[in-house]
This record gives structure tokens, sequence and C-alpha cells, in this order.
């Protein structure tokens, strides 16, 4: 039986086609920005040029506030060169990037925080070596440290973008002055002002490792910064290759030295109950207690100046700032742990290499630190241009050529161990395991 | 902020798009189910008027063609079914014989991780746990709410309240629970089992740090979405229990007890089975719950969970496609009782 008449079909087919017609009527009304080339302000982007038109898709974890910034960041190149940038920031990146790649929907280009994902894409043929033109920039802009990073097999596939410095210990400049505490700047001074804290009847640390998928990262920055202390950066580097196992002596070691502040119950966990609600504290909230007084310190990376609530002054003399985690051994020398994400390309079109090759550029990253919240290792930021005080101390020490810099070690790890097995042995740490059997665990996962 | 149409213009192209679209293939399908269809009887109708008028023979049916146009409509589904279906699975299954990235054979040996690996089974105890506990609370509850709040006053209500979970998402539900789980250290509670603990004069509890607790606090969860659903069903199905057969119990003086076990349960087996077996597959598969409330950290993971973080987490795909296959041997003689199951009732 029909359910239409003929005059109701005719109806039906007229009605999805004059459907289908208007909205490709609207597809066609796409106004395309043509470039301003040739104008005064434009003079840098000269090289740019001869890409009018053409799109790029960049993909990335950034999201919300700070992807904001990042398009304003590169609106001037845009609108110079036409090239126009689409940018897409997703929460669940680290996921959905392989998906997307595998999937044949790869994105031009990626910004990927962590150098063993970089390395496993390379590995897989997936990525494509810079251009000519990116890697001689990015070799004379960047350290040495930083492009090693970036390398597989001794092809340079990822350019270094921002950057973090993670060896800080926040803490609040008034309460210090308050009690007359001195911002120690050894292992042993660090330990006695902890203890003088813990008599006077406040915790003198809070930790919190919560981060939803990536809960106990975190904690994995407090070894990997003891691990640099005790161990140098030799031995750092071995632990980070496999090249010596997870639970050797000297990696047992570190951990235990880190736990005899995280497994305190003396020293932690400062407004937010005992050892154990370090893993269910958001990392986010962890160090706010700082500036109410319930606790005295908290060691979290350079970005954390951002949590603080609107009206906290981070400052040498506000209601926060942070103070570079002391060495342990001075004969290793002042080693510092940071991390940052890097450029990588899945596709080599001239418009995607232009883009690459602007981002290392000096231009690029004084565009975007003057917009604020940003460090990067490209020597060619100029310190100016960096207006948060906890930022410029971040600068100082990426440019500092006398320093010891280290990657993040989880982030070099294969993910099954640096974002899997690392991440949630540290959790059963925490929560009362004891060291040799969690790295015995974390060692036998390590993939074959 | 305020709200840019003139900015969102791509996004509501988009939303354009995608209604074309859904109209263009719905649509079109629906037309061609009306309009196939009535060409044929149309051409059938033309032929007997033709053989009416001329006064040969009435043409016999086309068996053939009969053949062919059940085949159209088949097509489209066997296409789909092997695209979405037959090949993922194929491919599934040679991926748990390959290593993390895909390039070398293997072998059995991601499935020999999965029955060596401590945390792997843990893994497996919890989804265990799970399957067992899941399906039989859930249907008891529901089974008992349905046989009590029957012909009640008010039962129209009563069923609303206890159904109302049903509507919500499994990730909705486990962060509300996650509130109720929630621990503050000292001070003001904001989570409600807390606060009942400290009203009675406990100690706050991390509720969702100690295993094996953690684990039934999260099938807590699963059994609060579901417990409507069964509860609707076995309703459904006591209220289609023949009248007289009540009746005539009632007349040779059964007592409620006899009544539920001599009439109401044997009348209701087939809706039970149904319920259960539909929440066993459900909860096999769980993975929101576990991975909105504790992401399976403090060994509350489960398989679909674990599945998603060797695939797509840690880049380990053999491992994880292992996982999915062993879930998927799971699930078939589920599937296998529930068909004979529904055979047996069709034969008897």
């Amino acid at each position: 039986m029909a359910v239409f008449t003929r005059p109701r079909q005719a109806f039906v087919i007229a009605g999805v086609i004059g459907l289908a017609l208007s909205a490709t009527a609207c597809g066609t009304g796409d106004d395309k920005k043509s470039s301003k080339a040739g104008s005064a302000e434009c003079a840098a982007y000269d090289k740019y040029e001869g890409h009018d038109g053409k799109k790029v898709s960049i993909y990335a974890s950034i999201r919300d506030a700070e992807a904001d910034l990042l398009e304003r960041s590169w609106s001037q190149f845009t609108e110079c060169t036409g090239i126009e940038i689409d940018y897409e920031g997703s929460g669940e990146f680290e996921a959905q990037l392989p998906v997307r790649v595998d999937g044949g929907n790869a994105p031009d280009i990626a910004f990927v925080p962590q150098p063993g994902l970089v390395k496993r894409f390379a590995d897989a043929g997936k990525l494509k070596s810079l251009g000519a033109d990116t890697k001689a920039l990015a070799e004379q802009n960047m350290p040495a440290d930083w492009l090693k990073y970036g390398t597989v097999n001794g092809t340079l596939y990822g350019v270094p973008l921002g950057a973090n410095v993670k060896s800080f210990v926040w803490y609040s400049p008034k309460t210090f002055k308050e009690k007359g505490w001195e911002v120690p700047t050894t292992w042993d001074q660090l330990i006695a002002l902890s203890d003088k804290i813990a008599a006077s009847g406040m915790k003198p640390w809070c930790v919190g490792v919560e981060s939803g998928d990536a809960t106990g990262w975190p904690a994995t920055d407090w070894i990997e910064d003891v691990i640099l202390r005790t161990q140098g950066p030799e031995v750092y580097d071995q632990w980070t290759t496999h090249g010596i196992p997870f639970n050797d002596p000297k990696i047992v070691d570190a951990v235990d030295r880190a736990g005899s502040i995280l497994k305190n119950e003396k020293y932690v966990n400062g407004g937010f109950g005992g050892v154990k609600s370090i893993t269910t504290t958001a990392f986010q909230e962890a160090g706010l207690p700082v500036t109410t007084g319930k606790c005295a310190m908290h060691r979290q990376a350079s970005f954390y100046a951002n949590q603080f609530p609107e009206g906290t002054k981070v400052a040498q003399d506000g209601d926060a700032f942070a103070f570079y985690f002391p060495t342990i051994d001075p004969a290793k020398g002042k080693p510092v742990l940071g991390a940052g994400e890097f450029v990588v390309g899945y596709a080599d079109r001239p418009e995607v290499q232009a883009v690459q090759t602007y981002l290392v550029s000096a231009e690029y990253v004084n565009s975007r630190a003057k917009l604020g919240n940003w460090v990067t290792a490209n020597n060619k930021l100029d310190i100016a241009n960096v207006a948060s005080p906890i930022d410029k101390l971040s600068v100082q020490i990426l440019q500092d050529k006398t320093g010891t810099f280290r990657f993040d070690g989880s982030d070099l790890m294969p993910a099954a161990v640096g974002s899997g097995t690392f991440w949630k042995g540290m959790i059963e740490w925490l929560n009362g395991k004891a060291t040799a059997p969690v790295l015995q665990g974390i060692e036998s996962s390590w993939p074959k | 902020m305020e709200f840019d149409f003139a900015d969102q213009q791509p996004k509501f192209l988009m939303l354009m798009y995608g209604l074309v679209a859904f109209v263009l293939v719905v649509g079109g399908l629906l037309l061609l189910l009306d309009v196939v269809p009535a060409w044929f009887a149309r051409r059938r109708e033309a032929q007997l008027v033709a053989a009416s008028v001329s006064g040969a023979p009435l043409p016999r049916r086309p068996r053939q063609r009969e053949g062919i146009f059940a085949l159209f409509f088949l097509l489209p589904t066997l296409l789909l079914l092997t695209i979405g279906l037959v090949v993922p699975a194929i491919r599934t299954v040679l991926l748990s014989l390959m290593n993390g990235d895909s390039t070398e054979w293997v072998g059995l040996r991601n499935y020999g991780f999965l029955f060596s690996d401590d945390a792997m089974v843990r893994v497996l105890i919890n989804t265990l746990v799970w399957v067992l506990v899941v399906p039989l609370v859930a249907t008891g509850f529901g089974l008992i709410y349905a046989v009590l709040v029957d012909k009640a006053r008010f039962e129209a209500v009563a069923k609303s309240l206890i159904f109302l979970p049903m509507a919500i998402s499994f990730v909705g539900a486990s962060i509300i629970w996650k509130f109720v789980y929630a621990y503050r250290g000292d001070g003001d509670q904001i989570g409600l089992l807390n606060q009942i603990v400290v009203s009675m004069g406990g100690e706050p509890k991390q509720w969702l740090l100690e295993s094996p607790l953690n684990t039934l606090l999260l099938i807590v969860i699963m059994i609060w979405i579901q417990a409507g659903f069964a509860m609707v069903v076995l309703s459904a199905a006591i209220k289609a229990i023949p009248g007289d057969i009540v009746e005539a119990a009632r007349l040779d003086g059964v007592s409620p007890w006899q009544m539920f076990w001599r009439i109401t349960m044997p009348s209701i087996r087939p809706a039970l089975i149904v319920v259960m077996v539909t929440l066993t597959i459900a909860t096999l598969k769980v993975f929101d719950i576990v991975r909105t409330s504790t992401n399976g950290n403090y060994d509350t993971s489960v398989i679909a969970n674990e599945m998603y973080n060797q695939a797509f987490r840690y880049g380990q795909s053999g491992q994880g496609s292992a996982l999915a296959v062993f879930l998927f041997i799971l699930v078939i003689p589920v599937v296998i009782y529930q068909i004979r199951n529904l055979r047996q009732q069709r034969e008897g």
C-alpha cells in the first residue's frame, strides 16, 4: 500500500531537493579572506607569502582561554599571509590523535606534549620530516637539548613550541615573612623547615595528584625531580630510555626519598586529610591552601600560577610565589625539570611548512608571549615581553645556558608506562603499597 | 560572553548539512519503501486487468521476482553489517594476535598477558563481580518492587520514581554518585554518605579508595540505574498473567507466598530471563561508570575500560584487541542461551 498519494510523492521529492539546494547556496556564501600582503605591518611576514586562501588544520590539547590566546597569537600572520589556520583543541587529544591518524583523518599539524608519542608516530611512518627552512630556523632558535626531544632516529620531526618549568615549590611569601621562615636552598634545609612547620601545628606540604584521566602525573614529577637531584642527568637519561630497569636500587632510593615527604603523615596533606587524600585531591586545587595558610609548600610547575583565584598577587612579595626545588647533591649541579609541546606535521604542503616555520620564529614567540601566560625555550624570546614574574623566572631558567635541563621523564617513556603503569603505580604507592613491588610492577609492564 | 550568530555561522551550516543529509537519506528510504511496492502493485494490477480483458489465464505471481525484491531490501542491511560489524570483528581478532603497534605477529602472547598480569587478573575478577552482582540484585529489586507495588494506590507514581534514574545517562549518574561518595578531610562534608557517617558520630571515609568496597559502591550506581528497567518489564509481565488463573488460585485458597512462587514466578519466567540477559550483557560492557568515577584506579578497572586504555591511550592495540575479543567471547554464551530460550518458547 502506498502511504503517499502521487501528488504527495512529487511534493516530498520537491521538498527534499529544495532543502538540499538551499543548503548548498548557504555554503557558497562563505566569503574568502584576502591577504593584506604588501602593507607595512605585514613586512615581517613576507617570507611566508604565496599561499593565499590555503587552509592549515591544527589539533592540540589546548582549550578554552588558552586556546583563545593561541588563536589571537597568529591572527596577524593569517591576516597578512592569507593562510587560514583551522584550530581544534580537545581534552581527549592523546587518545583521539592516534585514532584520527590511523583513520586517515590526520590534522596537518599537531602540538604533541609527549616526545614518546612523537616517536610512536615517527616510527609508524606517519610524520613528515620538517622542511629545510623550518629545520634551519629551529636549529638557530632552539637549544640543542630541546631539539633532541623532537628528533627520532636522527630526523627532526618536532619543533618545540611552549614550555614550562616543573622544578618549582609554590609558597606564600607573605606567610613566610610573617612566620620568619627562610626559603630553603638545600634538601636538608627543606626538611628542617618542614619539621619546623609541622611542629608549629601547620601541615608543611599539600599535594594532589587527581587529574581525571591522567591521575597520578604530579607524583611522577616528584620522582623525576628527585632522581635528577640524587643521581644526576646521566642516570636520569638511562632511566627514561630503559637503560637501567625501573626497579634499579638508584630509583628505589629516589622514590623512597620522595616518599619521606609524600608519605609522611606529619607533612601532608594540608587542608585535605591524610596521605591517602593525595590521590583524590585534584591537582588544580591542591596548591590553593598555600594562600589560606593551611599548608606552607606545594611542588608544582610554573603553569600553576593560573590556578590561583583572581586577585591573588603572584610575585616575589605577594600572596603566592615559587622557589627552585632545592638541590640534594651539590655535585649533580642545579638540574631543571620541564616540559612543553612539539609541533609535528602530518602533511608537508608548502603552506603547512610555512606555518611550522612561523611557529618557531622570533615574531611568533614574542607575539604569543606578549599576550601573557606563556613561556618557551626559544632563545629569540625577548624577556621584556614576558609580564608575569613567575614566567620571567621560568624564562631565565630556560635560557640559562649553564643549567642542566631535562624533559619530563614520563612523557619520554612509551605511553604504556609513561602515562599508564607509572601513573597507576604512583597511585598505589601513595595509597600505601611499598616502593619495591610498585616499581617491580612498572618494570614488568615496559613494552617488549 | 555574548553569543554571536554570525561567528557561529559555520556551525549552523554544518547543522544544516546534517539535517539535509538526514532528510535525504531517511526521506529517500521512505520514498523508496513507498514507491517500489506501489510500482509492483500497479504492474500486477495492470497485468490482471489485461488478463481479464483478453480472457487469457491469470499470470502466476512470479516467485523469482519476489526473491529479488527481498534481496533489494536485505542488501543495504547486509552491506552495512559487513562494513560495521563483520569486518571490524575479523580485524580485531587479527590485531589481537599482533604486537602493540601492529607490525609483528606474536601469536597468543596478548592472551597470555590477560591471564598472567596481576593488574589484568584484577580487571577480570572485577568484571566477574559486576556480572554476578548487578543482574541478580537489579532484577531482584525490580521484581520485589513490581510485586509490592502491583495494584497498590499511587502505583504509577511509585513506579515512575524508581524508573526515573533510567532517564539519566551513565556519566551523569556517575557524577551524581561521585558527590554522594565525596570526601573532605576536615570541615564540612560535601558528600551525603560521609555526612551521614559523621552525623552518626563516625569518621569520614574515602569511599572510592578502598578495594573491594569501591567496586561494590560503583555497582550500586549501575543497580540504581537498571532496577527501574527490570521493574517496568517485570511489572508488565505480572499484569499480563491471565486473571482467571489468579482467580482460580484464590478460590483454591493459596497464601500470598504460594501465589508468588506457584503462580507469579512461573508466569513471568520468560520476562525474567530477558531482563537477566539484557542486564548481563549491559554489565559486561560497563565502561562509563568506571571511567567517570575512578578511571579504573584503586583496583576498580573492568574489561571495557582497560580495553580503551590499552588500545587508545597506551598504544597497545594488540592487548586492547585481545581484551575486546575476550569480552566478545564472554557475551556469546549469554546470547546463545537467549536464542535457545526464545526458540523453546516459540515451540512450546
